[in-house]
C-alpha cells in the first residue's frame, strides 16, 4: 500500500511537470499553429537563470527571475524568429529546431556539459507520512505548484479579453483575424505563458533532480509533446489529464516491469489513443 | 440619398463576364433582395461589393466614398457587414462569448490586456444585440450546440457587432428547417425597420424574398434584368420568361 501512495504521488510529482511543459507547448500549437521544438530551450533558461541567481538574490526571488526570463525568451523568439515565418511551416520547425540545439550548445559552452546542483527550499527535503507511505515533499512542490497554474491558466482563459480571443483562436484562427482582431498580439503572449510555464518546470524540475544540466529541457520535451498530443491540441484540460495519466503509467511501469518498459509504456499509450481519437482526448473529431 | 451605390460595375474571367455593367442604388432604411438562377453571379456580386473580388471596371461607392480599391477589412470598418453561405461562428465558445468577441474587435479593446472579458460595456452591448436577434434565451449555450436557424441568428449578431450600415446577407436561410424560417425571418425583417441600416440579400425562398423586400432585383448571366417593386418584378414578362420560367 504505501509503495502505491509512494508511486502515486511521485507519479503526479512527475504528471506536474509535464502538464506544466505540455499546456504551453498546447497553447502554442493549437492558438498560432507553431510545432516549438524550442520549447525545451525555455526550460533550460528558467533553470540556468534560478541557478545562477540564487545565491545573489535568494531563492525566492531568483525564481521570479527564471520565470521572467523565460517568458521573455518565449516572447522574443516569437517576436525575431516565428513571425516572419508564420505562413512557412517548414522553415518555422526548422528554425525551433536549430534554435534549441544552438541553445543547449550555448548552455555547455557557458556552464560545461556536468550538471550543476540546483537550490531547493529546505523544506522540501523533508518526507511526509501519507497513508503510511513516507513521501519526499518536493512531490507536494511540484503537484501543489501544477494544480494552482492550472487554475489560473483556466480563470485567464475563461474571464479575460484575452482568454477569449486565445479560445476563439485556437478554433478558428482565420475567423478572429476576419472579425478584425490582431491575433498576433495574443500569439506573443501565448508564447510569453509558454516560456513562463515552460521556466517553471524548469525550476521545479532542478529542485527535483536536484541537478541541472543543458540537456534536461529536450529530454522532458519529448514526454511534454507525447502528453500535448494524448490531451489533444490546444486543450489546456486536455493537457493536465493527459499528463497525469502519462506520468502514473511511466512510474508504475518503471518500478513494476522491466527497466526503461515506462517510457515504452507511454509510447504505447500514444499509439493506442491515437488509433481511438486521433485528435487525442480533448480533441474534436476531425472529419476526412 | 444613396447609401451604397454600385456603379457600371462588370467581372471578367478572361473574357466571359461574371457580372455584366450592374448599376444599383440602395437607401438607408432600404431592403433590396437579390434573385436569380443559379451562376447568375450573385455570389460574384456580393464578392465584389464586400472588397473579396476587384471589378474589372465600375466603382462602389460607401456612404458616397469610392471604396473599390479597399481591403475588405477596411471596408467592414466604413460599415459594410456580410454573412456568407455556410456558418461561420465559433461553436466552442457560448452564444454570449461569440457575441462580446465581435463587441471587443468592434472596441478595438480586445486587447487591452488584463481587463476582464466580461466589462460592462460589452456585456451591455451583447445583450442587446442578442435580444434584436432573440437569441437570449440561448445566451449561456455553447454555440456549436444550437440549432442551424440559431446559428444564422448568431452569425448575424456577430455581423450587427460591427455597427454596420449596409448588410449582405448572402441566402440566410440556407438549410434552415422550415419551422425555423418565419422566426428568422422576423429577425431579419427588424434589421432594416427604423434603424437606419440597409440589407441587400440574396435569397431563393420566393415567399421570404417577397414579403421581406422593399425592392427587387433581378441578375441573369451576370446582368442586371430589373430592379423594381415585389409586385411590379414578379408582373414583368422577361423576368418570368428568364427567371421563373427556367425554375429554381
Amino acid at each position: 500500500m504505501s509503495t502505491v501512495v509512494l508511486l502515486t504521488l511521485t507519479g503526479l510529482g512527475l504528471a506536474a511537470l509535464y502538464f506544466l511543459i505540455a499546456s504551453g507547448l498546447s497553447l502554442v500549437f493549437g492558438l498560432a499553429g507553431v510545432l516549438n521544438f524550442a520549447h525545451g530551450l525555455f526550460l533550460s533558461v528558467g533553470a540556468y537563470v534560478t541557478w545562477w541567481a540564487a545565491p545573489h538574490l535568494g531563492l525566492p526571488l531568483a525564481v521570479v527571475s527564471g520565470v521572467a526570463a523565460a517568458a521573455a525568451t518565449g516572447a522574443l523568439t516569437e517576436l525575431v524568429l516565428i513571425r516572419p515565418l508564420y505562413t512557412r511551416h517548414t522553415e518555422q520547425v526548422l528554425v525551433t529546431v536549430g534554435l534549441s540545439l544552438a541553445g543547449v550548445a550555448l548552455l555547455q559552452s557557458v556552464w560545461g556539459a556536468d550538471a550543476r546542483v540546483f537550490p531547493r527550499p529546505e523544506w522540501a527535503s523533508h518526507v511526509t507520512g501519507v497513508l503510511g507511505a513516507q513521501v519526499p515533499d518536493d512531490r507536494f512542490l511540484l503537484i501543489g505548484a501544477a494544480v494552482l497554474v492550472l487554475v489560473a491558466l483556466l480563470a485567464f482563459l475563461r474571464f479575460t479579453r484575452y482568454g477569449l480571443v486565445i479560445r476563439a483562436g485556437v478554433e478558428n484562427r482565420a475567423m478572429v483575424r476576419a472579425l478584425g482582431i490582431d491575433v498576433r498580439t495574443a500569439f506573443t503572449l501565448v508564447f510569453a505563458i509558454g516560456g513562463a510555464l515552460a521556466g517553471l518546470a524548469g525550476i521545479l524540475g532542478g529542485m527535483y533532480f536536484t541537478s541541472v544540466s543543458p540537456g534536461q529541457g529536450v529530454s522532458l520535451l519529448i514526454f511534454a509533446f507525447i502528453v500535448v498530443v494524448i490531451g489533444g491540441l490546444g486543450s489546456v484540460t486536455g493537457s493536465a489529464v493527459a499528463a497525469a495519466g502519462v506520468g502514473l503509467l511511466q512510474q508504475f511501469v518503471n518500478y513494476y516491469g522491466a527497466a526503461g518498459a515506462g517510457d515504452v509504456s507511454v509510447v504505447a499509450l500514444l499509439a493506442v489513443v491515437l488509433l481511438l481519437r486521433p485528435a487525442g482526448i480533448a480533441g474534436k473529431a476531425v472529419a476526412a | 440619398m444613396t447609401v451604397l451605390a454600385v456603379e457600371g460595375v462588370s467581372w471578367r474571367i478572361g473574357a466571359v463576364p461574371i457580372v455584366d455593367d450592374v448599376t444599383l442604388h440602395l437607401a438607408p432604411d432600404e431592403f433590396v433582395a437579390l434573385i436569380g438562377p443559379n451562376g447568375a453571379g450573385k455570389t460574384s456580386l456580393f464578392n465584389l461589393i464586400s472588397g473579396l473580388r476587384r471589378p474589372t471596371s465600375g466603382r462602389i461607392l460607401l456612404g458616397g466614398r469610392d471604396v473599390t480599391g479597399l481591403a475588405p477589412y477596411r471596408r467592414a470598418r466604413s460599415g459594410l457587414g456580410r454573412t456568407f453561405q455556410t456558418s461561420a461562428v465559433f461553436g466552442s465558445l457560448t452564444v454570449t462569448e461569440n457575441v462580446a468577441l465581435a463587441v471587443q474587435a468592434r472596441r478595438g479593446g480586445a486587447l487591452r490586456a488584463w481587463r476582464r472579458g466580461s466589462d460592462r460595456d460589452v456585456t451591455v452591448r451583447s445583450a442587446q444585440i442578442l435580444a434584436e436577434v432573440r437569441l437570449e434565451h440561448r445566451a449561456g449555450r455553447t454555440a456549436g450546440s444550437l440549432a442551424h436557424g440559431e446559428k444564422r441568428k448568431l452569425e448575424i449578431a456577430l455581423l450587427l457587432a460591427g455597427d454596420p450600415r449596409v448588410l449582405l446577407l448572402d441566402e440566410p436561410m440556407a438549410g434552415v428547417s422550415a419551422e425555423d424560417v418565419p422566426a428568422l425571418v422576423e429577425v431579419i425583417r427588424g434589421l432594416t425597420a427604423g434603424t437606419g441600416r440597409t440589407v441587400l440579400m440574396v435569397e431563393h425562398h420566393m415567399d421570404v424574398v417577397l414579403d421581406l423586400a422593399d425592392r427587387v432585383a433581378v441578375l441573369h448571366h451576370g446582368a442586371l434584368l430589373a430592379c423594381d417593386t415585389p409586385a411590379a418584378v414578379m408582373a414583368d414578362a422577361f423576368v418570368q420568361h428568364a427567371y421563373l420560367g427556367e425554375g429554381l
